[in-house]
C-alpha cells in the first residue's frame, strides 16, 4: 500500500552553527501514509532537522531531497500574532492561498474547531491554536504534514485528543507525517517509525524495537520490562499507567556512549 | 481660507492617508522603533541631499533604504539584539545628520523646520511629490498586502508556503523610507513615527479586519491633521507638534469607547 518512493529524504545532512555541530550526517526519509516521530533530549537537533526538511535552514553538508511538486503542510510550534492585528480564524485560514468558504467550514469541523471560525486568533487557547493550525495545514491539501511539537502548549487532557486527531487525519488523507515530540507516551503509540536523535540518529525503527535499544534507554532511562501497556496499546490512552520515561535507570551522561553496533 | 493653509491641509492629509495604512503594519509587526530609526536618519539624508544637489525627499528615501540594508546585515551577526542595534543606528545617524548640517557652509539650513516640520511652507511642488509619491506607495502596499500580512502572522509559515519573504521585506522597507521622506515636510523627522503609529493604534479599537483598520487609520490621521492645523491657526501653535497632539487626543478619545475585541 505504501509507495516506496519517499516524500522527502535527507542524506548525510549536517548542520553547524558556528563551530557547534547540531546535526551530524542524518539520513531520514518519510514515505506517504507513514508517521515518523523525532524524539531526543533538548538540543538534540530535532527542530533543526525539521527546519532543514522545510527549507528554512540551509544545511552545512549533505542534501535534502523532496519529491517533485511536494505539498507540505507545516504546523509551527506556536503562533505569535500581535494583539493589535484584527484577525479572525476564518481570515487566518484564507491568507495562504485560495480557499472556498465551504472548505474552511468542513476543515474546521474535521479538527473540531467549527465554533471558532469567527473568533479572533489571539483569543484562542493553546489547544485551539493547534487545531486551527492543523486545519490551516490541511487546507493546503498536503502530501506531507510537518508538526513541530504539536502538543507543547496543550494541556494534558487535550494531548491525547490531539494525537488521536493527527492519527485520524493521516489515515483519512493518506499523507505522510513528520513530527517532533517531547512527550513519549502519546506520541509513540501512533507512530510507524521512531527516530531517536541526539545530534546524530542514535537509533530508528518501529517503536517497539527502538524502545529496547540501549541508546534509547540511555537517553530516556526507560526500562523496557516496566513499560509494556502504554507502548503496545493501539490507542493513545495509557490506561492510567504512568509513562515510565521518568524512571531514570541510567545517568544522562550515558547518552554519549558509542553505538554497540554499526 | 488662505492659500498656504489649503496647501498645508492638502499636504498633511495626503501624508496621513499614506501613513495610516502603512503604520498598521508598523504596529502589527512591532516596528515602531525601526520607524524612529529611519526617520532620525532623514536629517543625514537632507545634508547629503544638499551636498549632492538632488531632491531632498529622494535623498532622504535613499539614506533610509541604505540604513535598512545596514540593519539587515547587522542583524545577521546575531551578536546584538535588534533594539540595541536600532538604538545605535538611530542616534548615530541623527548625530551625524546634525554634524553634517552644521558643516554645510554653502547653505543655511533651518534645522528646526526639518526636525519639527514646516507644514505651512508646503509648496505646490511638495504637494505634487506628496500626492504622486503617496499614490505610488499606496498602490505598492496594496500589491504587497497579502504576502506582508502572511509574513506578519508567521514568517516561517510564509516561507514554507512559498511567499517571497526577502523581496516582500525589501519592498516594505522601501515603502517605509518613501513615506518618511514624504512626511518629513509635514511633521519633521522627530515626529514622523507618531503619524505612523498613533492613528493605527487608535483604529484598532474599531476594526474587525486588517483592511478596515488600515482604512480607519488613514481617516483618523487625516482628522488629526485637520484638528492640529486648525488649532495651530487659531492659537498660533507650532503646526507639526499640534498635529501629533491632535492625533494623541483622538487616541485618548478612542479609549473611551467600549472594547469590541476582548483579548
Amino acid at each position: 500500500m505504501l509507495s516506496t518512493e519517499p516524500l522527502i529524504k535527507t542524506t548525510g545532512l549536517t548542520v553547524q552553527f558556528g563551530r557547534r555541530t547540531v546535526l551530524q550526517s542524518v539520513d531520514l526519509a518519510v514515505t506517504a501514509g507513514e508517521v515518523v516521530t523525532l524524539v531526543g533530549p533538548n538540543g538534540a537537533g530535532k527542530s533543526t532537522l525539521l527546519r532543514s526538511v522545510l527549507g528554512l535552514q540551509r544545511p552545512t553538508g549533505g542534501t535534502v531531497w523532496r519529491k517533485a511538486g511536494l505539498r507540505v503542510g507545516y504546523m509551527p510550534q506556536r503562533l505569535a500574532v500581535d494583539a493589535t492585528l484584527p484577525l479572525t480564524v476564518r481570515r487566518l485560514l484564507a491568507l495562504w492561498g485560495p480557499v472556498t468558504p465551504e472548505a474552511v467550514e468542513a476543515t474546521l469541523g474535521e479538527v473540531g474547531a467549527a465554533a471558532l471560525a469567527d473568533s479572533p486568533v489571539q483569543s484562542l487557547s493553546g489547544g485551539e491554536v493547534q487545531r486551527v493550525m492543523l486545519a490551516r495545514a490541511l487546507l493546503r491539501r498536503p502530501d506531507l504534514l510537518v508538526l513541530d511539537e504539536p502538543a507543547q502548549a496543550v494541556d494534558v487532557a487535550g494531548q491525547a485528543t490531539l494525537y488521536a486527531l493527527i492519527d485520524a487525519i493521516r489515515r483519512r488523507h493518506g499523507c505522510g507525517v513528520l513530527m517532533v515530540s517531547h512527550d513519549l507516551s502519546y506520541a509513540i503509540s501512533g507512530t510507524d517509525r521512531l527516530v531517536c536523535l541526539n545530534g546524530h540518529v542514535c537509533c530508528a525503527g518501529r517503536p517497539e524495537d527502538v524502545r529496547r535499544h540501549p541508546d534509547f534507554q540511555a537517553l530516556f532511562g526507560v526500562d523496557p520490562l516496566a513499560m509494556p501497556a502504554w507502548l503496545s496499546s493501539a490507542g493513545p490512552h495509557s490506561h492510567g499507567t504512568t509513562p515510565p520515561g521518568c524512571q531514570h535507570t541510567h545517568a544522562p551522561s550515558d547518552a554519549k556512549d558509542p553505538h554497540p553496533h554499526g | 481660507m488662505d492659500d498656504f493653509l489649503l496647501r498645508a491641509l492638502a499636504g498633511g492629509i495626503g501624508v496621513a492617508l499614506v501613513a495610516g495604512p502603512l503604520g498598521c503594519f508598523v504596529v502589527w509587526r512591532r516596528m515602531a522603533y525601526f520607524g524612529d530609526t529611519l526617520s532620525h536618519a532623514a536629517l543625514l539624508g537632507i545634508a547629503l541631499g544638499f551636498v549632492a544637489g538632488i531632491n531632498l525627499m529622494l535623498a532622504v528615501a535613499l539614506v533610509g533604504l541604505a540604513l535598512a540594508g545596514v540593519l539587515v546585515l547587522m542583524q545577521r551577526q546575531r551578536k546584538l539584539a535588534t533594539d540595541t542595534l536600532l538604538g545605535l543606528l538611530s542616534h548615530t545617524t541623527l548625530s551625524l545628520g546634525l554634524i553634517a548640517v552644521a558643516l554645510l557652509q554653502t547653505v543655511r539650513v533651518d534645522l528646526m523646520s526639518y526636525l519639527f516640520g514646516d507644514i505651512l511652507a508646503v509648496s505646490d511642488g511638495d504637494l505634487l511629490w506628496i500626492w504622486g509619491g503617496g499614490a505610488v506607495v499606496l498602490a505598492m502596499l496594496a500589491w504587497l498586502w497579502r504576502p506582508l500580512l502572511a509574513m506578519t502572522v508567521s514568517e516561517d509559515l510564509a516561507r514554507v508556503e512559498g511567499v517571497p519573504v526577502l523581496a516582500t521585506q525589501v519592498g516594505f522597507m522601501m515603502l517605509m523610507a518613501a513615506t518618511i521622506a514624504l512626511a518629513m515636510k509635514v511633521v519633521g523627522v522627530l515626529l514622523i513615527t507618531a503619524l505612523l503609529i498613533i492613528p493605527a493604534a487608535c483604529a484598532r479599537r474599531f476594526a474587525r479586519t486588517p483592511e478596515v483598520m488600515a482604512g480607519m487609520a488613514a481617516v483618523i490621521g487625516a482628522l488629526a491633521v485637520c484638528g492640529g492645523l486648525g488649532a495651530s491657526f487659531r492659537a498660533d501653535l507650532p503646526a507639526g507638534p499640534a498635529v501629533v497632539v491632535a492625533a494623541a487626543a483622538l487616541f485618548l478619545l478612542s479609549q473611551l469607547f467600549p472594547r469590541r475585541i476582548v483579548r
